[in-house]
């Protein structure tokens, strides 16, 4: 027990680089993860074609291998973010492919009518994708968009051997010097997944109650 | 795409000119960017032939179908405990004994949210940090994936029409036949999508067997890439692998789905037709 308390700023620390690469590549794949979608419900088909092959790509090839590809393939291109960037990039990218995906199906599940009204009023495509479609699909689908953040969150574990001292990196330190206290050490450490796993369904729930009223 | 055409008119002789630019800009700016990265590739030596020739050495390819072999056969394994698992604890979560829903709610709950990753470093301290041993890989997936169908399976049995369980046990029915033998086969059909997708999730995952050093094509790359320093080149052929398996897992299920909906569907025409004889 004790050797868990007197660790606890490294597991604070730890925590701290988890919570910095959710927000980075929670970020960047929410406004990827919007563009996919919307290239996949455009009335050209060259960008659906785009959007379908992204999406299939993407989700098909697991996050090593796009990690391996940004942190150790990009440099050897001569483009490089720094290990920090690059890995964000990893995850913002693979996120992403799931993040248009429950989009995509938000999108299909606002209303008929809806659109139709925007287009008998004149609007083109643009306009009723922004200013019809898709805030009432952001609303739909803010469970399944949060389940992917979740997701995410539990991914970020991933950096773990990429040079970024993340939860699960002081994890796998701890669990290293201290074999004998094993069990504190990983049930405190599940204790904070849980914890921002706890907060992001919260958000969630509060999210989901406040919009459906404004509905 | 029948429900999206509902978000634009039909294109007129305007709107398809414009369509038609936009499609040869994508394609003009796709082109660009596989210019660039050809561009990049060569000019900063990637198109080397000694980085590449791994993957042309009989050896070696030798040694990457091997490496195959064995992600797929962690993943058999660790998708057959999963299902296991999933049944025995989505029949605790279904359960009418607080006694069983209990610490099956809070076992599935726990290991859906806790990293995939974590877990089997959990796991692999257990074994004192030995490499090249499958146990953590498998035993983790296992736990994962399986509390993720637990979850599948609640769903799809509670998806069940009431109509159907209410008339098992009108007729009868103990809990246990009706969910043998009404809910279950039902249920199945339903949940096929989620659990091939949790297929996918189990065979993309077993790349984790990298950070443990369990053997697998993750670690045959790094064997490859130690010897030849080609990163790049091996996480390109080792993606390229993924996707094509995932692929093809997907398409399997998709025919055995379409195998599943046939079957049902001459199912019901031959009850129609059976119904129609009885009438005349």
């Amino acid at each position: 027990m004790t050797v868990f308390f007197d660790n606890f700023d490294l597991f604070l620390r730890g925590f701290a680089e988890t919570a910095k690469l959710l927000v980075a590549a929670g970020a960047l794949a929410m406004v990827l993860g919007t563009l996919i979608a919307v290239t996949r419900v455009s009335p050209v088909k060259a960008l659906r074609v785009v959007g379908t092959t992204y999406v299939s790509l993407v989700r098909n090839t697991p996050l090593l291998m796009l990690i391996l590809l940004t942190y150790y393939g990009m440099p050897r291109l001569g483009i490089d973010f720094g290990f920090f960037g690059n890995i964000t990039l990893a995850m913002g990218v693979y996120t992403s492919a799931f993040i248009a995906e429950a989009l995509r199906s938000g999108v299909n599940g606002v209303p008929l009518g809806q659109a139709e009204a925007a287009r008998a009023i004149g609007m083109p495509f643009g306009l009723t994708m922004t200013q019809v479609v898709l805030p009432q699909a952001f609303r739909l689908v803010v469970p399944p968009l949060v389940s992917q953040l979740i997701a995410l969150t539990k991914n970020t574990s991933l950096a773990a051997t990429f040079g970024i001292a993340e939860a699960t990196f002081r994890l796998n330190g701890m669990l290293r010097d201290y074999a004998s206290e094993r069990w504190v050490i990983f049930a405190g450490y599940a204790a904070g997944y849980i914890v921002i796993v706890a907060v992001l369904s919260s958000i969630a729930i509060y999210l989901e109650r406040r919009w459906k009223v404004s509905r | 795409m029948s429900s999206p055409t509902v978000l634009f008119d039909a294109p007129g002789p305007k709107a398809r000119r414009r369509h038609r630019m936009i499609s040869i800009f994508t394609v003009i700016a796709l082109l660009a960017f596989l210019a660039v990265v050809i561009w990049r590739f060569n000019e900063t030596g990637q198109l080397e032939y000694a980085l590449w020739e791994p993957f042309v050495t009989p050896a070696y390819m030798e040694l990457i179908g091997q490496a195959t072999l064995d992600t797929l056969r962690t993943a058999a394994v660790a998708i057959v405990g999963a299902v296991a698992f999933g049944v025995i604890f989505a029949t605790g979560k279904l359960s009418s004994h607080r006694i069983a829903r209990w610490p099956s709610w809070l076992v599935v709950e726990f290991f859906r949210a806790v990293p995939l990753l974590m877990l089997i470093f959990f796991i692999w301290s257990l074994y004192g940090f030995k490499n090249g041993i499958l146990i953590p890989l498998i035993l983790g997936l296992i736990l994962y994936n399986g509390s993720v169908l637990a979850e599948v399976f609640r769903a799809g049995m509670n998806a069940v029409p009431t109509g159907q369980v209410e008339a098992a046990y009108a007729i009868g029915m103990r809990k246990n036949a009706v969910m043998r033998l009404i809910q279950f086969p039902q249920a199945v059909k339903v949940m096929l999508p989620a659990i091939v997708s949790q297929c996918v999730v189990t065979l993309k995952d077993t790349s984790l067997g990298y950070y443990i050093l369990a053997p697998g094509l993750t670690v045959a790359g790094r064997a490859i890439w130690r010897e030849y320093d080609n990163r790049l080149q091996t996480a390109l052929v080792l993606a390229a692998i993924y996707i094509l398996l995932n692929l093809l897992l997907t398409w399997v299920a998709r025919m055995l789905e379409r195998r599943l909906n046939r079957s049902e569907a001459n199912a019901a025409r031959a009850v129609n037709e059976a119904a129609r004889a009885a009438r005349a």
